[in-house]
């Protein structure tokens, strides 16, 4: 017997669809400069957030914006059941410290940049399952960090790939509720780590368009949905090449997205003036501009319904050394206006 | 159809490279080349000018080769830790890369990058995370042609 509320292969539906009662939306300079500048709510100009290192400062982005979310929902960190967190940094430190700095029952998620979407996924799963009342969800990425780990040291004379994202610096949080107003979540559909056989790790939005196009597909057909019941496709961070291969990819399934597909990597930054080459990325892309221009339209009526897709990219700095391939993973979860 | 689906993993693999290939933006390499050729050529006439100037100033030439090595590497390991190094390389690429500025830079950027672990497990442990591979590999083709001219002098 299929479970009681489960879709399909890979979607599940909530009854009591959870409302996110309050977000909070935080960045540095580089991402308040784009075009999204005036939906974060708060701006660090300065990459060490007056901290001794980067690390610290992606800590405290992270809580920065719990904290916002906290304030607006009116509620104190005990009146919350869960936090689950996540980031880029070895073992999710930054998560895990400002765990210990909010002093909240802490799950610990990993999905690389998908991470927001998985734990709006769990975070939903916990409320509608009757688990929990409240759950804060929360992930940041640090540009400095995320090199740091990923790449080359920032002062190292490179070149980028012009197939390269740029790592969003900031954090975004969202207070899930049983009860409130708000947007709700009522569907996610849970992603397969999908690898048509990309190692770049220069191009990430390669890596992952196939994950995304397998989600997308995955959810339209469990819902029996078409595109057109959505106002927005909007994906985490494919950015320009990549949200162009999925759009391809979808096509060959049959499915045609058109204008209603976009990217968090593509909306964040404006290629010509900010030298962002392929679009922004890192779990923070996809996080703070749901958490910031995507909820805020839900608000403004301007959008109805839409299906938000975390992607991450599989990878660790070894693995393509070791010529291990890519795997994507794409989580989406739609957003209603209620 | 870009990629059909139906068909066995490593067909779609094979027509998804295909595709990512053709859809990717390629950089330009005739301007990275002029570039390039420009700031190196560049580098390596201050280079020669320093030499000449030492050598002027009554240095002998094995001395002046070292000093104007010094005032390269400390003006890239100065323009790396006013991060203008970076920036400079973005458009000059291998000009400044290839001369002994980017070792220079390879080494300072790493340094600052790992001070926050501390000096010994931090900068110690790390300063040659880049730059180590070229010293590695230049003590082998040293070590090789070493052996060669031993053998067949």
């Amino acid at each position: 017997m299929p479970a009681a509320k489960k879709l399909g292969q890979q979607t599940v539906f909530f009854q009591n669809p959870p409302a996110i009662i309050a977000s909070g939306a935080v960045v540095g300079s580089k991402e308040a400069e784009g075009p999204l500048g005036k939906t974060f709510d708060r701006v660090i100009d300065d990459p060490y957030h007056g901290e001794k290192s980067w690390e610290r400062a992606e800590r405290r982005l992270l809580e920065d914006a719990v904290q916002i979310a906290l304030q607006k929902a009116n509620l104190s960190p005990q009146q919350v059941d869960f936090f689950l967190a996540g980031d880029l940094e070895n073992q999710t430190e930054a998560s895990a410290l400002a765990a210990r700095d909010l002093g909240m029952p802490y799950l610990g998620l990993y999905g690389a940049c998908s991470t927001f979407y998985e734990g709006i996924t769990v975070g939903a799963v916990l409320i509608d399952g009757g688990f929990a009342e409240r759950v804060v969800v929360a992930v940041s990425s640090h540009c400095c960090t995320a090199e740091k780990q990923f790449r080359f040291p920032t002062e190292q004379g490179v070149q980028r790939p012009l197939t390269q994202s740029w790592t969003v610096t900031g954090a975004g949080a969202v207070v899930l509720a049983a009860g409130g107003s708000g947007p709700v979540v009522t569907h996610a559909t849970i992603g397969k780590a999908i690898d048509l056989g990309q190692g770049d790790p220069s191009n990430f939005g390669a890596a992952m368009a196939p994950a995304a196009t397998d989600t997308i597909v995955r959810h339209l057909l469990d819902t029996g949905r078409g595109p057109k019941e959505y106002d927005l496709v909007v994906t985490g961070d494919l950015g320009i090449i990549g949200r162009d291969l999925a759009e391809e990819l979808l096509k060959d399934h049959g499915f045609d997205l058109a204008d209603r597909f976009t990217d968090c990597g593509i909306l964040i930054y404006d290629p010509q003036k900010q030298d962002t080459h392929a679009g922004g990325s890192g779990c923070a892309c996809s996080a703070v501009v749901t958490a910031g221009y995507i909820l805020q339209q839900i608000q403004a009526g301007k959008l109805q319904r839409v299906l938000g897709v975390g992607t991450g990219a599989l990878l660790n700095a070894d693995s393509p050394k070791q010529g291990e391939t890519i795997p994507g993973i794409g989580h989406a979860a739609v957003i209603e206006r209620r | 159809m870009r990629v059909d689906f139906t068909k066995p993993a490593g067909m779609q693999r094979k027509q998804y490279r295909d595709f990512v290939d053709g859809i990717s933006p390629k950089p330009n390499v005739l301007v990275n080349v002029v570039w390039a050729f420009l700031v190196g050529g560049l580098i390596a006439t201050i280079g020669q000018g320093l030499l000449t100037l030492f050598l002027a100033l009554g240095l002998p030439v094995l001395e002046a080769g070292a000093m104007t090595a010094v005032v390269l590497i400390f003006s890239a390991a100065l323009l790396t830790g006013l991060g203008v190094f970076d920036d400079i390389a973005k458009y000059a690429g291998a000009g400044v890369i290839v001369p002994i500025t980017g070792f220079a830079n390879a080494m300072v950027a790493q340094a600052m990058e790992a001070r926050t672990e501390g000096l010994v497990l931090g900068v110690g442990a790390r300063l040659f995370t880049i730059a180590g591979p070229v010293l590695v590999f230049g003590l082998v083709v040293a070590w090789l042609a070493g052996l060669f001219y031993f053998l067949f002098r």
